[in-house]
């Protein structure tokens, strides 16, 4: 696969917005009986790498977070298992309730989030930056823990007014193209953006491994991707406003099954 | 080097023809990359890939920058006895990476 920079979905884009006009429909999310998993949009051979542990290169960087959950750091001299033990009891169904809602921070934090407050508060040590090999790693090993289990976001009441503003940020039309996130993913899924199905926009495998990256990526990253594209300016990574709208599509996506580490084209 | 997953069945029959599975991860630095400051990223791709079966050779490979990062290699061999499989992957840095596994033919 030839390496791309995430700026060439620019080209997708134009072929989007030829493609998009002639849809008129209102935005409205597919009925629960009608939602998917993008894993189902895949091809036979995406569908066959992601479901062999042996051969699903997001395995790599879960096999990394375990290194790293059982390694001490910073002046704590703590590693993660030191006060949560054995992931696979304490991290189990966690990953499927994030972003959650923290008292202190009066605001929802993500599972990327959280475990880099862990890192500055609990174990003392300089924060992992986004997008780097270990905090994916260690979100992927978390991730891990709760892959089959259904997706609980939301619960929470608290919750409610950033829920709010993320389902406002999906249904805002943005940058030069002017579309909003629903355009694609509620009116035009199972369509086509240039070779590329669009899917239903459920964040159900991440960290998940993107051939067209080849590499392990955050869902931050696929929402900067999708801003580049229709040429709006992304907000920088670890902004609020990413977490708001994680939260809406999380919530959206309860009851699906966790797929992390997924691949997806 | 890296990191590397590697999937040899435990057990096999005598005649059987088994499937083995080799990932590692590695970025493949094709070389005709810029970075942000204009200028060539030199390349680095694992540019062989041997596997041994009891010290004989069964499968190996040249790589090539048109490779994608974290190549996975897949490809079978009959189970003729019990011993040790052996994996190297070679870097244009010289580093290599060696993983093994055991297997049991009975």
């Amino acid at each position: 696969m030839i390496r791309l920079p995430d700026r060439i979905v620019l080209s997708f884009g134009v072929a989007g917005a030829l493609g998009l006009v002639v849809s008129l429909a209102l935005a409205q999310e597919p009925p629960p009986q009608e939602r998917r998993s993008g894993f189902e949009f895949m091809s036979r051979e995406s569908q066959a790498l992601q479901q062999d542990d042996t051969s699903n290169p997001g395995m790599l960087w879960v096999a990394e977070g375990e290194t790293l959950w059982n390694a001490k750091a910073g002046q704590s001299g703590r590693s993660c298992a030191d006060c949560h033990g054995d992931a696979a009891v304490s991290m189990k169904g966690v990953a499927a309730r994030y972003p959650v809602y923290f008292e202190e921070q009066k605001r929802p934090i993500d599972l990327q989030g959280r475990i880099n407050m862990c890192r500055a508060v609990k174990q003392q040590a300089t924060p992992f930056p986004y997008e780097s090999r270990e905090l994916l790693a260690l979100a992927a090993f978390i991730g891990k823990q709760s892959r089959g289990m259904p997706i609980t976001t939301g619960d929470d009441q608290r919750l409610q007014p950033f829920y709010a503003q993320g389902k406002e940020l999906y249904e805002r039309r943005m940058g030069q193209l002017n579309f909003s996130c629903a355009n694609c993913h509620d009116d035009n899924w199972g369509r086509r953006l240039a070779s590329s199905v669009i899917p239903q926009a459920h964040p159900t495998g991440y960290p998940l491994y993107r051939l067209e990256w080849q590499d392990m990526g955050s869902l931050q990253r696929r929402f900067r991707n999708c801003m580049v594209g229709v040429r709006a300016e992304p907000y920088p990574f670890g902004a609020p406003e990413y977490v708001n709208l994680e939260l809406f599509l999380m919530t959206r996506a309860r009851g699906m099954p966790l797929e992390t580490p997924a691949i997806r084209p | 080097m890296a990191r590397a997953l590697i999937n040899v069945p435990p057990k096999a029959k005598r005649g059987e023809i088994i499937e083995i599975k080799a990932l590692i991860s590695h970025p493949m630095e094709t070389g005709y990359r810029t970075g942000p400051d204009g200028a060539l990223v030199p390349r680095d791709i694992i540019n062989r890939f041997l596997c041994t079966y009891n010290g004989e050779e069964i499968f190996s490979a040249d790589l090539f920058p048109a490779v994608a990062a974290n190549p996975f290699f897949s490809f079978t061999t009959v189970a003729t006895e019990s011993g040790r499989l052996a994996f190297r992957w070679v870097d244009d840095k010289g580093q290599a990476h060696l993983e093994t596994a055991e297997i049991i033919v009975e």
